[in-house]
Parts: structure tokens; C-alpha cells; sequence
């Protein structure tokens, strides 16, 4: 048989979606043949997803830009007329336009980007600017997962951490379709299975996941968090929560002041003359010992701390452990409460509760490995409760999602599975403090011309001198993230960038600088009047935005709004860091980061974003990329992540790998001027494997503490307790009850953060749905992400747009019937604020209450260069039209703690198409042609 | 299956062209027993130059249905297990018989000659008609094909069109055999009639053997397909569904229900001598046949057909 | 005999088309290629591949098991594909059971196409010629491949390994046991064609509780004095006697 004619296999990272697989890309002459799965990665181990597989047919796409464009003078935007100019030319719009900007008011300078992984960049970027308008797309993706674990257990799911299948006997997975650990998990999931593994998933729908799992618990979107409080309920009331555990690891036997007059109600007591050792993180709380029947240090020796009652303190104060309010809280709680709310039935819910409490119980998890943990206490074992969860965005896309999440952490800690065999596990850097020591801006005097932000632009709050307010608590991002309206809002709120920019509100701004993001498409809520909006003029004939840059590889929706747009490589051909600083790849072993090296030369006249990055920051002479002689610090990208350090000497940089001068240390250690070709040597990837004793327990490991302490991965090492009461959000609370000592919300605010900052996790409906009618929009509308198609830049693949080349809304029979919607007839979908023509499909795998389809399949003409009459244009359709970003009374439709965009609470009916109606999805919108420098262009 | 034009046309041509070489020749064996007047060379000259013509005309259209026409050579390479390798290679034989058997009567070879070359000519006649049926009745899974009245249904269906094209040509060149033509088309008409409604009958009644159970190894009365993998159709849907209302394919059956025998019946039983009232019957006899053999496809129902019925 | 064959475990395909797409890539790169695409980037874009993943819904909500199912040419024992072809181009190979087009013989004529019941061959639309699996004869054997990669394409690819390869007539070859061990089944055996590639089924865990799994001698409500009691004011013998 002959042989592929290869004549060369370079390995890289892959990019067709955030998961990050390593890869082996076969050449012939110096073209790309054949792309697969890197053996020798740890995180694919040799597998590779349908889009990995797809990465030629991405970097043959007609779709891609291959010239900086500028916007035809006197041309809409949104119409996609541009003419191509050199780059010289678009760095010098820039330079002048940034300069005056960053001279003037940097705040008027927002970059936003969306689906990259160069966040310890761009983020710097921003900071050096002095504009804190910037984020990346946390804000609408799942922020509420991300905030909602890491203020309860110091990590998340997602990139901080995730179930340990290998040991698990029970796995439970909710509102996830497909997530960024897209291949990891699926090679978890099947061995898990395949050994005999419990899988149950709770889902309005059951597809891809799910789909394998052995129970399918169909629940009523954003209905989760009362599920999650009935099973804590049932755990609680039974006694299976894991008591040890809990008593000495979290905060349950902490006492807490219970005293509504008092100005300290509801903080957790502190002894005041012992010391807090730190008083960011205070160790001297304490607990209510049962055994000497006395108030006592938490953590003293010999003391078990009471997790039920209330007692009174030699002061007179009244206190009672949060285990005991937790307790309260969901008291009535009860299955058959949950069950009203989510549409499970009561004895489901507690058998869910029986299963997880008996699996954690009955089936300890004992491994011969010693550890010391931060109170001294020696362990001859680390052990295991084998119950593992995983949860992605059906908790947190809903304006809930913050206590749903928190209740998921709850329930995980009342198993005590975290950070144990079988249950969660950290990957490097979490565990991080709760809340982690970053720290936003704190008011507008942070903000100064010409000069860095004193402190990184996102950061979490603890308390509310750490919201970025002015005097009178108006918000000063322009996405108002960190106002008393999203305190939390760790990510920022991306989804609110247009439309306040375009409103003014909190101020206009200049330029809009956009990367990596469809924004006028699907990340982008209120999609047709965000469209207007981009392109909207006031009086004088200026845009409201008035300028607007696109950095982007290919045609999108968005690029026909920009007014420049700067032609990025795709991953097959650019330097990339996945760095320690940033959103790494770290397994739960220890820490992981990778490159991506480029195996193919840029395509005609792309550009890889850092470059551009590089470039402006040294245009603008941004401190950190000037040296003292007003010189340029870093001749490019790759130059800058070998020689970047974040304080000089520290040996602290991108990259943890072959660092030193002669790649012998990792970790810290000086630039290594070789140090991208060892990692290209090494499958561009550095995998530090911690000793096991420093693998499990972290939140409470003295030895890892110390480790990550001396790698500088942490700054302190007090021990992580677990917030099942979380102190941090009673502050706000107090804040809002007038009590607290510092900042206050506006009057205006103040019951909204006094009713969400509950320092127990509650339920209530989405915000949407209690303002929606119940009758007239019955039903929950849903999205959710195809296998085999990232967002929306994989309808210009040619291989994968043949799987989902349009979407039809899948209804289940029994709601469409009655409703008189036929399997593959048109239809309306109408919610209260907007509506859509669509194909219906039936679907007997979907919650009654419920319709979904999958996310960003359907396109706009001509966009990603197809066909006008491409089926994703006629027959395909976005959900987004039907969903909006604010809600009666002009709130953004977002969780009222973090922000976080609420995609899933949309309510709509749905109803037959006509028969003389046009058979083709609506809204229409007008095609753009192919843009100058991409195939078949004129 | 999806109706292809070029088999459609290939079948029933060749039906017709075999069907008139057998009618040529049971005039001739009829007149070598003196059951009728010899007719002059030129019916049988005209008949074989015809006959060939139209098996010229099907092989013709059969290339279109190929990929590869040039490789078309290949194609006997597996006649020990493939009746269409055996079609590709008795089917120019057969044209050799024809051809033979019109130069034996044009070069006036003599009786004894021309019967043999015929009697060689009909084995070869009817060696084809099995081919070229079993082709299609050999497929087990294709239930409504697989079934001997595939083979007796070509036959004759084919025969009754050679005949009645036979009686058009009596017409022109032999007026005194264009009844005993027209009487044989008519039974054979009959015949193949009556086989064509008993194999409409059988399919009818038909239960597909596989069903989606089989097909997926999943057993429950309620399996839906959603999605087949693909969204804008493959070979899989283009190939073995015709795509077609049901309106559509019911108005095709009627149609060969009314044009393959009780009109061009009418029509022979009526029209005497007249060539054109019976070239009329034939033309509209060939039509019911086009008709005959769309509907045989279409109403084939492949199993692999379970594999394609949702996209979403 | 060696009878190569893939098995595929419906228990853990989670129809994420990592084989569909990964097999595309390798043939259309390879040796079966070019697998080509009509209308790649217009209206109904359509093209050859040798392996799709269909999805079904059983049952009634809501219970409801979504099976997705991947399908590509299933190497038959008795293959009625092979026979049929008048060429000879379709042919099963003796040494290791793989059903083979030779591309160059073929003269697209789609007859074992017709003639296969399991709808897995495909005519190329621009090459117009007949394709399918090919169980990646031209990487198993590739000597200039590492060991571990002359595998299928769609095996190394898929996530979650349901896609098992080897030589199911070797009764100690991993596939022969999975079949074995797993019920692994045939694809519409009322044919008679003994498809070589195997379906395991779904396998369901299913947990059971004992009631004294829930009364615990280890209840933690014990060391909190909270071990369900009913309250002092419930009715009690003390309420009834004295003695
Ligand atoms: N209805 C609904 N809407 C949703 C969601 C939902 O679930 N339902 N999910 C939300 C979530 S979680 C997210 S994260 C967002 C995602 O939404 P977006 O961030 O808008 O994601 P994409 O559509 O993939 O757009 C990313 C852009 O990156 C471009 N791109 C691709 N590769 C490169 C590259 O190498 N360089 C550059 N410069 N650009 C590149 C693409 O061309 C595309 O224009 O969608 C949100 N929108
Ligand atoms: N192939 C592919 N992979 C991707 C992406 C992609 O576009 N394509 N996108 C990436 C990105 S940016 C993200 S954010 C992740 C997201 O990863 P996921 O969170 O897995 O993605 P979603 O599609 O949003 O899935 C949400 C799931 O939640 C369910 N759901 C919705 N509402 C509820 C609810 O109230 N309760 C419960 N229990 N379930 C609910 C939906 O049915 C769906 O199955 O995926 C990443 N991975
Ligand atoms: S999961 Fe993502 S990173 Fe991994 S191969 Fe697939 S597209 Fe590439
Ligand atoms: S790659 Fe594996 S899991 Fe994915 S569809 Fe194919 S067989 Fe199923
Ligand atoms: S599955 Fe079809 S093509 Fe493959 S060997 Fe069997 S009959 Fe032939
Ligand atoms: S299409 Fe090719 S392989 Fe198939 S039967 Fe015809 S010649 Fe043989
Ligand atoms: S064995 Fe090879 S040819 Fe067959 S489906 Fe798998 S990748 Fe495709
Ligand atoms: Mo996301």
C-alpha cells in the first residue's frame, strides 16, 4: 500500500475550540495534509474532536481575511463595504487615535474579547492603557460557575478544576452539553463507564453527554438550585453529610452573629484578642467547642466545634454556627417543594439524595498517602467520598445561576468531595483564597491619563470597598461591572458593552476594539437592535461608537460592522501561550501549560493579534513594554513571552517551562532565550507533577501551600476553609441594610442587594420569568452547543457545515400537538421580545416545558462568505433575536450578584407558521459580499 | 430506489427489441410449420434491423448510468457471480444472434439456416430476459423484487411490447400476419398484465423484514430516527428514495395500470390493418412500460432506506 | 482467518463525529482519496464520507434514550456487495477479511450499492466512482507508522474509545471479547450477511438502597444530638400509664 505522502509532523496546540488538545500536524511541502491527536499530550492523550479533525478545511475557508480593511468612506456599517490598506496605514490610525485617547481619558477606550485564551495579555494590555473597560467573555459565558464555586471552595469547574472519574462510583452532571473540556471529559466519562461508574444527568434535554448517561433527570430550566437545597435538605435531615469533613475543612462549625439590630449581624465571630495572622483572610474565628462547651479558636486542638444549636458568648452575644443556618435555610426545603418547582418528581429527588449520600458513605475512598495539614494535624492517608459532580452552563446562564452554583458547592462540600479521590479536584493555580486577593479598581481617581491602572483591571471583591464605584455608587466600567447593580461581576459583562456605549450610559466612549468576538451576532443578546446600534448615528452624523475595530480571521457578522479590521492568523500559524497567569491547561496532578508554535507560514497579509498587541504597546510606550531609555522593550511576541517578567527578577513569566537560562529550571526561573524551542521539542507542552501528598486537600495542604507559596503561585498560605455561610456576601448585605461601616448602594439599589447577597444559597425564578407572563409565554427556550461546531466559526468549514448545515427547534411532541405545530413545519417562536420563523423537529428527549436548538447555527447572508442562500441563512436561525439584554425597568438581564449574561430564562410560545407564509427562517437580513482579501472576492 | 432514466430506458428497450426478435421468429417457425404465409425478407430484414436498433438504443442509455463509461469493458470481468456481468456479456451476443439471424434472411441463407440462427437467438432472447431481471430479483433484501415474477414479468411484459411493435411493422411490410401478431401481443398483453397486478398484489401485502429494530439492534416499538449525520443530503438519499409524492407515484401506477394493457388492448382490437392506430398502441403501450419500470423502482423499497428518514 | 473488523460500544459513543470527520481527513488525504465535496460552501453542501453518526430516540418521553450511531461499511462475512460487482473492483480481501473498491476498476455503475442493505457505500460525485471504509487498509499496515498509530483514523480519533479494532475470528483478541462479554450484536442479521463490525449495547448501572444504608450507625446526627426523635410533645406511654 503506498503511504501518505508526509515529508513532515510538527506537533502545536489546537484551536478549533478552548479545550486546547495537543496535536500533530502532518505536512506535504510545507502544506497541511493531516491534522491528529498528539499520543504524548496529556490532555487529548492522542484523540482529537470532530472540529480538531476539521483544522485544514479551516485554513483552506473562503471566509478568511488576508488584508487590513479599512470602511469605505460614506459606507454604512454593516454593509461590509471596505477597501484594503497596509498595515503601516492601520497602525498609524491606531497609534493616533489610542494616543489621544490614553492622553485624554483612557476609560474611552473599551477592549473586549471573546473566545481567545491570551487574557494575561489583552488584560495587560488594557491595564498599561489605563482603561479599565476591558474583559473577555467570561462575563456572558459562565461566570456564575466560575464566581459561584470559587466564592464557596477556592475553585471551579471549567478550567479550575473538575470531577475525578477515575475514582468516582458516582457521577452526576448537570446543565452540561459539551464544555471546554470537551475531549478530557469524554476520555473520563467512557473509562468511568466502562468501569462499572453510576452516571446520572440532569437535563431539560438528553443529548451527546447525557445521552450515555444511566438516569436522565429531565428538570425545568433554572429550576436547579431548588433541586440542589432539597437534596441538601434530605442529606442534612438523614445524616449523611460528611461531618469530619465539614467540621474541620469548611466554615459550618464557625459561628456566626445572630443579631438583627446589631451592625455586625450576620459576620462570623472573630476572637478579638487572638491574632488573624491575616487580616484579609482572619483565622481567628470560632467555633462553639461541644465538647468543653465552650467558644473557642476555630481549629484548637482537641475541640470539635458544634454544628447545630445557638449559644450565647460571654459578651451576650447570640451565635450560631452556619451549619446550624444552613440547616434552617433548608428546612423547608423540602422534595416536595422542589418537585412544585422543577417538575421532578419528590421521590426522585430523594432517591437522587439516598444515592450520593450512601455512595459517598458506604464507598470511602483510602489512599496510602501521608500529608500535613495547615493546622499541623498529620494524616496517614488521604480519603475519598466517590461522588463527582460536573456542571457547566445550564446553572449558570440562568440570573440565578450564582446561588444555584453555590448550592451545587454546598452539596459537593455536605458529600465532602472536594479536593478528595473520587470527588472534585483543583487544577493549578486553584485553589485560590475566597475570595481571591485580586482586586478591581476602586474608584474613578484609579483612573488616570497616560498612566497604568494601579491594579488589575478584574479582579474579586471581598467586600464593598472593593467595588468600582464613584462617590455616589455609580459604576465606572462602561459594562458597570463591579457597581452595587453586579458586584461580583468577576468577568465583566461583555454583553452590556453596545448597548451602553451606544446609550451613554454610564458615559459614551471613542473606540471599541473587538477580538475574537461575533458580537453582532451570537454574543450578543437583543441581536437585531445591537446591529442598529453598532451603526447608529447622533445628531451630528457621528456613530455613537465612534470607532469601532475588529480583529478577526475571517468574515464574520461582526467584521461588516467594524470601521477598521486587522487580519488575524488562525492557530495554525501563530505563537500562543496557554500560561499560568491566564487560563492554563493544568491537570488535577499539577500544573500544565502549553504553546502553539506555527507550523505554517501567516496567510497573505495576517497578522497574529499579540503581535499587534506588541506593537501598539510599544507605539504607545506603555511602561512595561519601554525601557528606560524610551527604547522598545520587546521586539515581538515570542521575544516578550521569553523575556516578560511580572516584577524584574522575579523569575515569574508566561511561561512555567524550561525556564532558566539553560531551560534546566520550571516554575520561576530567569528568561530562557530557547525556551520556545524546547517547548516545541516537548509537544509544546510543560506538565509539572506535583508530589502525590501535594495532590489532594490543597485548600488545607501545608505542603502544597508551601509549595505554591515558594512557586509563587499563591500569595499567602492560610488555609482555604470551605464558605458554606459566605461572610463575603453578608457584607454587601449589611451594606445594603445600611449597617456596614463603609460604602452603601444607592437607595434605589439597596433591596435588590440586600434580597440577592444572602449569605445561604436560596432559590428564586430567573428575573426574566418573574417578569414575564406566565401564560402568554409558557414555555423555556434553550440553547446548546453541538459537538461538532464551535459557536459560530464552523459554518465555513466545509466538513462540518454538512452536519449542521441549518437548525430546527426541537419540541417535544406532546407541547408541539397541542399547539398545532407539525414535525418539520414552519413555525413561530415569539417571546416578549421578539420572535422568529423556524423549522420544528419533535423530540421525545425534551422536557414538555421546554424547547431548545443548538447554538449559532444559523448565519446571516453572506457571512463566513457562503452563498446568500446558504441553508444556515434561509432555513437556520438564531435564538438570540428572542432574548434580551435588559429586562422591564432597563436592569441588564444578568445575575444580580455576578452578572453573568441569563441566555437560558427566555419564555416564548410557539405557534404553526401560516401556509402562505414565506418557507424560510426570519429575520431576513440583507447579504453581505465577500469582504476584499477573501476568496472570491472582487 | 430512486428511478433512473438510463435503466428505465435501457429495460424497457431492450424488452421491446427481445420481445419483437421473438415475435419475428415465432412468425417464422409458424410459417416454416405453414400455420401462416411466409412473409418477404424485408419484415424480418426490417424487424431484426429494428430489433437491434433498439437494443443498440438501450445500450446506449445504460451508459449514462455509469460513472465510468470508458471502463465500461471491465464490466464482464465477474460472470461467474454477477448477473450483471452476465447481462454485459449475453446481451451482445444476443445482438449477434439478431444481427445474424437479419443477414441470414437478407442473404436469403436458406430455412434450415435462419432457424437455427433463430432458435441460437431466442435461447440468447431469453438467457437475456433472465439477466437483466435476475439482476434486480437476485437482490434478497429488495423484497419487492425478489421474487420469480421479476423474471416472468419482464418477460413478458417485454414480449407483449415486441409483439404489438411486431404487428405495427406486419403492417407496413406483412399485412397477412399483423393478426396473428396483434392476437399474441393481446394474450401476452394479458399474461403480463395479469403477472404485473399479481406482483403489485405480492408487494402490496409485503412486510418490510428489517425495520429500524433490526436496523440499530434496538429493541422498542418506538425508535425515530432525528438525525442521519448530515444535513444536506448524500448519495444515501439521493440513490434509493425517489423523492416523490405519494400523489405522484400513485398517478404513475395508474398510468401503467391503464397503458401497459387495456388501452393498447382497445387499441389492437380496433385497428385492423391500420399501421398508425397500431404503431398508436404501441406507443402508448411503451409509455405504460416507462411507467411499469419507474414504478418497479420507485416501489422498491431498500432497507438501507431505515438508515435515511430524519435530518435535524 | 483473520477477519478485521470494528467494534463499536453504544454505551459510550456520545455522537460527537470525531470518526466522521477524522476519516474524512485521513482517506481524502490518503490513498481512497479524494473525497470530494459538492456545493462546499452554497446551498445543500453534500460530499463523500465513509462513516456517519446518526442519531435515534427510543422510547417515550421521559423515557427516553437518545442512541447516537455511527455506521460505515461493516466488512460482511458473506458481503453481498462483492458478488453483484460485474468488475470485480468490489472485493474482499482473503488475508485479513477487509471489503475493498479498487478505485481504478470501478466503473461506477452503483450496483453493490444497491445490493448492500446497510446504505454505507457512497458513489463519489465527482470522481464517479464507488467508495467506502476502507478499515484504513493503507495505515494498519504502514510500516512507516509508530505500532501504536496503524490503528483506523476513526479509532485513535473517537474520545471515548468506542470505537474497538481488531480481529474478531481471534476468539483472544479484545474485539472477540467485547462481543462476547458485552452482547455485542450484528447489524440486521435476518440477511445472512454477517457483518464483521459489531454494536455492543447500552449497559445500565443501576444503584439500589437497602434501608438500613439510610439508618446509619454512623450518623453524624448522633454526635449532634439530633438524631430524629419525636418531639417531647408527641403522645407517649407516660401520657397513658403509671405504674
Ligand atoms: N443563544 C445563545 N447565545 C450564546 C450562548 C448560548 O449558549 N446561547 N453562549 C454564549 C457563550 S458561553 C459564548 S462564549 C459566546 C461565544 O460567542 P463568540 O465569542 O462571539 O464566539 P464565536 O461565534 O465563535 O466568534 C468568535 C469570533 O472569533 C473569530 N475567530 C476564530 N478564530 C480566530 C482567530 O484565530 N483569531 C481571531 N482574531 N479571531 C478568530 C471567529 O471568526 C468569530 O468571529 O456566545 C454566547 N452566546
Ligand atoms: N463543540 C463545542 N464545544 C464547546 C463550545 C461550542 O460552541 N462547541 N463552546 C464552549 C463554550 S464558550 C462554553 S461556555 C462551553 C459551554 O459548555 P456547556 O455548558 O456544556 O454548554 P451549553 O450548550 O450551554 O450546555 C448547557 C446544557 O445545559 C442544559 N440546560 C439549560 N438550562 C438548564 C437548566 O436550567 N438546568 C439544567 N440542569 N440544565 C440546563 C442544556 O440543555 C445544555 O445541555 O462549551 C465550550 N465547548
Ligand atoms: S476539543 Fe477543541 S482543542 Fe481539542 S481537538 Fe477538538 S477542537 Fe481541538
Ligand atoms: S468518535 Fe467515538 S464517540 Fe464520537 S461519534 Fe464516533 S464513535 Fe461515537
Ligand atoms: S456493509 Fe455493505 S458494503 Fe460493507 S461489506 Fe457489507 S454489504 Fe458490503
Ligand atoms: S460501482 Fe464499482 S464497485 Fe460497485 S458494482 Fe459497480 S463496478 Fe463494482
Ligand atoms: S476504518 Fe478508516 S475508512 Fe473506515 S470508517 Fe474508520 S477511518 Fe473511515
Ligand atoms: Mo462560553
Amino acid at each position: 500500500m503506498p503511504t501518505m505522502p508526509v515529508t513532515e509532523t510538527k506537533t502545536t496546540t489546537c484551536y478549533m475550540c478552548a479545550c486546547r488538545c495537543g496535536i500533530r500536524v502532518h505536512l506535504e511541502d510545507g502544506k497541511v495534509r493531516y491534522i491528529d491527536g498528539n499520543p504524548d499530550h496529556p490532555l487529548n492523550q492522542g484523540v482529537i474532536c470532530a472540529k480538531g479533525a476539521s483544522g485544514i478545511m479551516k485554513q483552506n475557508s473562503p471566509a478568511r481575511l488576508t488584508r487590513p480593511l479599512r470602511r469605505r468612506a460614506g459606507s454604512e456599517r454593516g454593509a461590509g463595504e471596505f477597501e484594503p490598506i497596509s498595515w503601516d496605514e492601520a497602525f498609524r490610525m491606531l497609534e493616533t487615535r489610542l494616543a489621544g485617547i490614553r492622553a485624554t481619558d483612557p476609560k474611552k477606550f473599551a477592549l473586549f474579547t471573546g473566545r481567545d485564551q491570551m487574557q494575561a495579555l489583552t488584560g495587560m494590555f488594557a491595564r498599561q492603557f489605563g482603561t479599565p473597560n476591558y474583559a473577555a467573555h467570561g462575563g456572558f459565558c459562565s461566570v456564575n460557575m466560575a464566581a459561584g464555586m470559587i466564592y464557596t471552595i477556592g475553585g471551579s469547574f471549567w478550567e479550575f478544576g473538575g470531577p475525578d472519574l477515575e475514582r468516582a462510583k458516582l457521577f452526576v452532571m448537570l446543565g452540561t452539553a459539551e464544555d471546554h473540556h470537551s475531549n478530557p471529559l469524554k476520555i473520563a466519562i467512557s473509562k468511568f463507564k466502562r468501569r462499572g461508574g453510576r452516571f446520572i444527568s440532569v437535563n431539560p434535554v438528553r443529548t451527546g453527554y447525557s445521552a450515555i448517561a444511566d438516569e436522565w433527570v429531565p428538570v425545568r430550566p433554572g429550576t436547579d438550585g431548588a433541586l440542589l437545597l432539597a437534596i441538601i435538605h434530605e442529606i442534612i435531615a438523614l445524616g449523611l453529610y460528611d461531618r469530619e469533613f465539614l467540621a474541620r475543612y469548611s466554615n459550618a462549625g464557625h459561628l456566626v452573629i445572630v443579631d438583627p439590630d446589631s451592625e455586625r449581624h450576620g459576620l462570623i465571630v472573630t476572637d478579638e484578642d487572638s491574632d488573624p495572622i491575616n487580616r484579609d483572610y482572619p483565622q481567628n474565628q470560632m467555633w462553639w467547642d461541644r465538647l468543653s462547651g465552650l467558644a473557642v479558636l476555630s481549629h484548637t486542638e482537641g475541640a470539635d466545634p458544634a454544628l447545630f444549636g445557638e449559644f450565647r458568648l460571654r459578651n451576650g452575644m447570640r451565635v450560631k454556627p452556619s451549619f446550624q443556618l444552613l440547616a434552617e435555610r433548608v428546612e423547608r426545603c423540602t422534595a416536595e417543594w422542589a418537585s412544585e418547582i422543577t417538575g421532578i418528581p419528590a421521590a426522585t429527588i430523594r432517591r437522587l439524595a439516598h444515592e450520593m449520600g450512601i455512595t459517598a458513605r458506604d464507598e470511602r475512598i483510602e489512599l496510602p498517602i501521608a500529608w500535613t495539614d495547615c493546622w499541623g494535624g498529620e494524616h496517614e492517608s488521604v480519603t475519598g467520598r466517590p461522588v463527582a459532580f460536573h456542571a457547566m452552563r445550564g446553572l449558570a446562564a440562568h440570573s440565578n445561576g450564582f446561588h444555584t452554583t453555590r448550592a451545587l458547592g454546598i452539596l459537593m462540600s455536605l458529600l465532602g468531595t472536594i479536593d478528595r479521590p473520587g470527588g472534585f479536584r483543583h487544577k493549578a493555580p486553584f485553589p485560590r483564597a475566597i475570595p481571591p486577593t485580586a482586586k478591581p479598581p476602586k474608584g474613578p481617581q484609579d483612573v488616570k491619563p497616560n498612566t497604568p491602572l494601579a491594579s488589575l483591571v478584574l479582579g474579586w471583591p471581598g467586600s464593598p470597598e472593593d467595588l468600582f464605584v464613584d462617590e455616589a455608587g455609580r459604576p465606572v466600567r462602561i459594562d458597570k461591572g463591579f457597581s452595587w447593580e453586579y458586584p461580583l461581576s468577576v468577568h465583566g459583562l461583555m454583553h452590556n458593552v453596545i448597548t451602553n456605549a451606544w446609550r451613554g450610559d454610564p458615559y459614551p466612549i471613542d473606540t471599541l476594539m473587538i477580538f475574537m468576538a461575533n458580537m453582532a451576532w451570537n454574543s450578543t443578546m437583543n441581536t437585531l437592535e445591537v446591529r442598529k446600534m453598532l451603526n447608529d448615528r447622533n445628531a451630528d452624523g457621528e456613530h455613537k461608537i465612534p470607532f469601532i475595530v475588529v480583529c478577526d480571521a475571517f468574515q464574520s457578522e461582526m467584521t461588516a460592522f467594524a470601521d477598521l479590521i486587522l487580519p488575524d492568523t488562525t492557530y495554525l500559524e501563530r505563537h500562543d501561550a496557554m500560561s499560568l497567569l491566564d487560563r492554563p491547561i493544568s491537570e488535577f496532578d499539577g500544573p500544565v501549560d502549553s504553546v502553539r508554535v506555527p507550523v505554517v507560514a501567516p496567510s497573505g497579509e495576517c497578522k497574529p493579534f499579540q503581535e499587534v498587541l506588541i506593537e501598539l504597546a510599544g507605539r504607545l510606550k506603555f511602561p512595561a513594554f519601554t525601557k528606560p531609555d524610551g527604547g522598545r522593550k520587546f521586539r515581538d511576541y515570542p521575544d516578550f513571552i521569553v523575556n516578560y517578567e511580572t516584577e524584574p527578577g522575579s523569575g515569574m513569566g508566561f511561561l512555567a517551562g524550561w525556564r532558566g537560562k539553560d531551560g534546566d529550571k520550571s516554575m520561576l526561573g530567569a528568561p530562557n532565550p530557547k525556551q520556545w524551542e524546547m517547548y516545541a521539542a516537548n509537544n509544546c507542552v510543560f506538565h509539572y507533577k506535583l508530589p502525590s501528598s501535594y495532590q489532594y486537600m490543597r485548600n488545607w495542604n501545608r505542603g502544597y501551600m508551601e509549595w505554591a507559596q515558594r512557586a509563587r503561585m499563591r500569595r499567602y498560605g492560610e488555609p482555604i476553609l470551605i464558605h458554606l455561610y459566605s461572610e463575603v456576601l453578608q457584607r454587601f448585605r449589611l451594606a445594603a441594610q445600611g449597617k456596614w461601616p463603609g460604602r452603601q448602594p444607592p437607595e434605589a439599589l439597596r433591596a435588590r442587594v440586600e434580597k440577592y447577597f444572602d449569605p445561604l444559597p436560596f432559590w428564586y425564578p430567573p428575573l426574566e420569568v418573574e417578569a414575564t407572563d406566565a401564560l402568554a409565554y409558557p414555555l423555556a427556550a434553550i440553547t446548546q452547543r453541538p459537538m461538532a461546531m464551535y459557536h459560530s466559526w464552523d459554518s465555513q468549514n466545509a466538513w462540518l457545515r454538512q452536519i449542521h448545515t441549518h437548525n430546527y427547534l426541537f419540541v417535544n411532541p406532546a407541547t408541539a400537538r397541542a399547539r398545532g405545530v407539525e414535525d418539520g413545519g414552519w413555525m413561530w417562536v415569539e417571546s416578549q421580545w421578539g420572535r422568529v420563523r423556524c423549522m420544528a423537529r419533535y423530540s421525545q428527549a425534551v422536557e414538555p416545558g421546554t424547547v431548545w436548538t443548538w447554538n449559532a447555527i444559523g448565519k446571516a447572508p453572506g457571512a463566513w462568505n457562503l452563498a446568500a442562500d446558504a441553508n444556515e441563512a434561509r432555513k437556520g436561525f438564531l435564538l438570540n433575536h428572542l432574548i434580551s439584554d435588559a429586562l422591564p425597568g432597563g436592569t441588564s438581564n444578568s445575575d444580580p450578584v455576578t452578572g453573568q449574561a441569563g441566555w437560558y430564562d427566555v419564555r416564548v410560545q410557539i405557534r404553526p407558521a401560516a401556509a402562505d407564509e414565506a418557507q424560510a427562517s426570519w429575520p431576513e437580513f440583507t447579504a453581505v459580499a465577500p469582504l476584499p482579501g477573501t476568496r472570491g472576492a472582487p | 430506489m430512486n428511478p433512473a432514466w438510463s435503466v428505465i430506458f435501457l429495460t424497457t428497450l431492450l424488452g421491446a427489441g427481445q420481445g419483437l426478435f421473438l415475435a419475428l421468429y415465432a412468425i417464422d417457425v409458424g410459417a416454416a410449420n405453414g400455420l401462416l404465409a411466409l412473409p418477404g425478407p424485408t419484415f424480418y430484414v426490417g424487424g431484426a434491423t429494428l430489433a437491434l436498433a433498439l437494443l443498440v438504443t438501450g445500450l446506449f442509455s445504460s451508459f449514462f448510468h455509469l460513472g465510468r463509461p470508458e471502463r465500461a469493458w471491465r464490466s464482464a470481468a465477474k460472470w461467474r457471480t454477477s448477473w450483471l456481468a452476465r447481462e454485459v456479456i449475453v446481451l451482445p451476443a444476443f445482438m449477434g444472434a439478431v444481427f445474424a439471424y437479419g443477414a441470414a434472411h437478407q442473404l436469403q441463407a436458406g430455412d434450415r439456416i435462419c432457424l437455427w440462427v433463430g432458435a441460437a437467438g431466442t435461447v440468447l432472447c431469453i438467457a437475456l430476459f433472465v439477466c437483466t431481471a435476475m439482476i434486480y430479483a437476485c437482490l434478497k433484501f429488495l423484497q419487492e423484487w425478489h421474487t420469480t415474477l421479476t423474471p416472468l414479468n419482464y418477460f413478458l411484459l417485454g414480449s407483449a411490447s415486441g409483439f404489438t411493435l411486431a404487428s405495427v411493422l406486419a403492417a407496413l411490410v406483412a399485412p397477412h400476419a399483423v393478426n396473428q401478431l396483434a392476437i399474441a401481443a393481446l394474450v401476452l398483453g394479458a399474461l403480463a398484465y395479469l403477472g404485473r397486478l399479481a406482483a403489485l398484489r405480492r408487494n402490496a401485502r409485503l412486510r418490510p423484514m428489517s425495520s429500524l429494530a433490526t436496523a440499530i439492534g434496538v429493541k422498542h416499538p418506538h425508535i425515530e430516527q432525528k438525525a442521519q449525520g448530515f444535513m444536506g443530503g448524500s448519495f444515501n438519499t439521493r440513490e434509493f428514495f425517489h423523492g416523490r409524492t405519494r400523489e405522484t407515484v400513485r398517478a404513475v401506477r395508474w398510468a401503467l395500470l391503464v397503458l401497459v394493457f387495456p388501452v393498447p388492448a382497445v387499441m389492437l382490437g380496433v385497428s385492423g390493418e391500420n399501421a398508425f392506430l397500431l404503431g398508436a398502441a404501441f406507443a402508448l403501450q411503451y409509455v405504460g412500460l416507462l411507467a411499469e419500470r419507474w414504478y418497479f423502482f420507485a416501489e422498491a423499497n431498500h432497507p438501507q432506506n431505515l438508515y435515511y428518514q430524519a435530518i435535524s | 482467518m483473520t477477519q478485521l473488523a470494528l467494534v463499536i460500544d453504544l454505551n459510550v459513543c456520545v455522537g460527537c463525529h470525531a470518526c466522521v470527520t477524522s476519516c474524512k481527513e485521513w482517506n481524502t488525504a490518503g490513498t481512497a482519496g479524494p473525497l470530494t465535496d459538492q456545493n462546499p460552501y452554497e446551498k445543500d453542501p453534500t460530499g463523500t464520507f465513509f462513516n456517519r453518526v446518526q442519531t435515534f430516540e427510543v422510547g417515550v418521553y421521559p423515557d427516553t434514550q437518545t442512541v447516537h450511531f455511527p455506521k460505515s461499511c461493516l466488512h460482511c462475512e458473506d458481503p453481498p456487495c462483492v458478488p453483484v460487482c460485474p468488475t470485480g473492483a468490489s472485493y474482499k480481501r482473503a488475508e485479513d477479511g477487509i471489503v475493498l473498491v479498487d478505485a481504478d476498476k470501478c466503473i461506477g455503475c452503483k450496483y453493490c450499492a444497491w445490493a448492500c442493505p446497510y446504505g454505507v457505500r457512497e458513489l463519489d460525485q465527482q470522481e464517479k466512482v464507488m467508495t467506502k471504509c476502507t478499515l484504513c487498509v493503507d495505515r494498519i499496515y504502514d510500516a512507516s507508522l509508530p505500532e501504536r498509530d496503524r490503528k483506523p483514523a476513526c479509532v485513535l480519533a473517537c474520545p471515548t474509545n468506542a470505537r474497538l479494532f481488531g480481529d474478531i475470528h481471534d476468539p483472544a483478541s479484545a474485539v472477540s471479547s467485547a462481543i462476547r462479554d458485552n452482547g455485542g450484536y450484528a447489524l440486521m442479521p435476518e440477511w445472512g450477511t454477517h457483518p464483521a463490525n459489531h454494536y455492543l449495547p447500552r449497559r445500565k448501572t443501576e444503584f439500589r438502597i437497602h434501608p438500613d444504608e439510610l439508618k446509619r450507625v454512623d450518623n453524624p446526627l448522633k454526635v449532634d444530638g439530633k438524631l430524629p426523635k419525636p418531639a417531647p410533645g408527641e403522645p407517649a406511654l407516660d401520657d397513658v400509664t403509671t405504674w
